[in-house]
């Protein structure tokens, strides 16, 4: 109860944060486009970092020509079939093979259709399969857990049922909670073991993921992965399927018959009682989603204000921000894979109740 | 107006997809490889603290009983003691009480013994005394009556040779 008073503190706190710059940098926005095109825009800037890019944009040079990573783009339609190649054609607006990606507008970041004259199809897009930013980074991150906790399971092989030892120290207690004080109380004593792995894999991922999203640089660090709404929407419906898997006969009794709601009420009930079930998943994968994406604003308005104001004596203020935000965010980042990990294994165990009840 | 961004709130069909392989494989590689492991291993290493926990728990408790039968017996064995001591005593109380008694009557026994036998004796020796002084007397006086009949002088002497003879004798 007290962690979900923090976290609600922390989000409200960072809510607070983020709406404040952005409200003074609104006013900026609009006078940037009467005046100079080139003048710094924080709101292009931050939303550029924190949406999915198909390149790693590192920096721009004085002259305006910026450093990135090109990442592949996979893209598959009907009438060309599979196209791999790399993102560098697509730069600057350029056509590629009839495609072109959008950077204005309502399709922004999408690839679209091009023919020969320059028209843009908008009703028919291709199928983008395209290892994009976010993609780069939440491969990195599975691949460093899975190396991690593969270690980590060799180790376990070496000491036997000896004293845990070295990395051992770090993870275990971690593993211990989610099992402990996560799976058994919501779970149930005899049931949780089944859903240990899941609730661990979610568990770890999320963390990995934010923690990494925390580091501004190189590359494969930094993307704001747990901050994008596909792969928390993709968590979020692992843990609607599991529940719905492991819902018993009670569960689905209480889902489509309720007991004591009388038998004319059930045409009422029974939407809302679905209604129920997707609104939990789909909680989880905004809570997600808001929280991460508002700390990524945060941390980057911070740093904007020293371009805004274009001056040097707001540096430390800034930098004295963004050291605090980011301590904040390093909570945050554990709170929020606790938090995902917690009210999923509550819904699984909502979706078992006692059969006597 | 940022977070009513097109591209911020609208998922990509390229990422749901790229994060649903990456997500399931992450889970179904870890599952076999990591978490089966680890989870069974903290297991078995809890139950191994469990039962060596319990083990050493009941050794104690043994330990205590063992104490508390020993005192137990200790306890036993000084009752005994005391008991057996105690007995001891009696007997040799009642040992000397009876012997003192057999000793007494005994005594007693001797003595009216004695009396008795002197009594006899005494009775013996004055019934002797009397026939010695009878006899004694008869020939005194037989002797007496003999000297008497002839002459005076001459029975004095005759008494004193007679007396003399006694002395001799």
């Amino acid at each position: 109860m007290k962690k979900f008073i923090i976290s609600g503190l922390i989000f409200s706190f960072s809510l607070a944060f983020a709406v404040c710059p952005l409200a003074a940098q609104g006013g900026h926005e609009s006078t940037n486009h009467e005046t100079e095109s080139e003048k710094f825009n924080a709101s292009e800037f931050i939303i550029e970092h924190i949406t999915d890019s198909h390149e790693w944009h590192i920096l721009t040079k004085a002259n305006g020509e910026s450093v990135a990573i090109h990442l592949p783009i996979i893209l598959y339609s009907k009438e060309k079939g599979l196209d791999i190649f790399s993102s560098k054609q697509l730069a600057h607006g350029r056509i590629h093979d009839g495609y072109m990606l959008v950077e204005e507008g309502d399709l922004s970041g999408k690839i679209v259709f091009v023919n020969e004259s320059g028209e843009i199809n908008e009703e028919k897009l291709p199928l983008d399969l395209s290892i994009t930013k976010t993609v780069v980074g939440m491969l990195f991150a599975a691949i460093v857990g899975a190396i991690l906790f593969i270690s980590l399971a060799r180790s376990y092989k070496k000491t036997g049922v000896s004293a845990p030892k070295g990395i051992q120290g770090i993870l275990e207690p971690v593993v211990l909670f989610i099992r402990d004080d996560i799976a058994r109380p919501n779970i149930g004593e005899d049931k949780y073991e089944r859903y240990m792995p899941y609730l661990l894999s979610v568990f770890f991922f999320i963390l990995i993921n934010n923690l990494f999203g925390l580091i501004p640089a190189p590359p494969p660090f930094g993307a704001n992965v747990t901050g994008n709404i596909a792969l928390t929407g993709v968590l979020a419906l692992c843990t609607f399927v599991i529940t719905q898997f492991s819902g018993n006969k009670a569960y689905w009794r209480h889902t489509f018959a309720t007991p004591g709601v009388p038998f004319w009420l059930l045409p009422i009930m029974i939407p809302v009682e679905l209604i129920g079930l997707i609104t939990k998943p789909f909680a989880l994968m905004i809570r997600l989603f808001a929280n991460i994406t508002a700390g990524h604003i945060i941390v980057l308005s911070l740093i904007c204000l020293i371009f805004i104001m274009e001056s040097f004596a707001i540096v430390p203020v800034s930098v004295l921000f963004v050291i605090f935000m980011d301590c904040v965010e390093l909570l945050v980042a554990f709170l929020q894979a606790y938090i995902f990990t917690l009210l999923s294994s509550l819904f699984i165990g909502l979706a078992m109740p006692e059969e006597h009840h | 107006m940022i977070f009513l961004s097109n591209s911020l709130i609208s998922p990509g069909v390229g990422t749901i997809f790229w994060s649903t392989a990456i997500f399931l494989l992450f889970f179904f590689i870890l599952a076999k490889f990591a978490w089966k492991p680890i989870l069974n291993m903290i297991k078995q290493r809890e139950e191994t603290i469990k039962n060596s926990l319990d083990a050493a728990a009941q050794a104690r408790e043994e330990v205590v009983k063992l104490k508390g039968d020993n005192e137990e017996i200790l306890r036993k064995a000084k009752e005994e003691r005391e008991i057996m001591l105690k007995e001891a005593r009696d007997i040799r109380d009642k040992m000397m009480a009876e012997a003192r008694d057999k000793a007494s009557i005994e005594a007693e026994k001797l003595i009216s013994k004695a009396k008795n036998d002197i009594e006899l004796e005494k009775t013996k020796a004055l019934s002797e005394i009397k026939d010695q002084v009878a006899t004694l007397s008869v020939a005194i006086a037989s002797k007496l009556i003999g000297e008497q009949l002839s002459k005076g002088a001459e029975q004095q002497k005759l008494i004193d040779k007679y007396l003399k003879d006694i002395n001799v004798n």
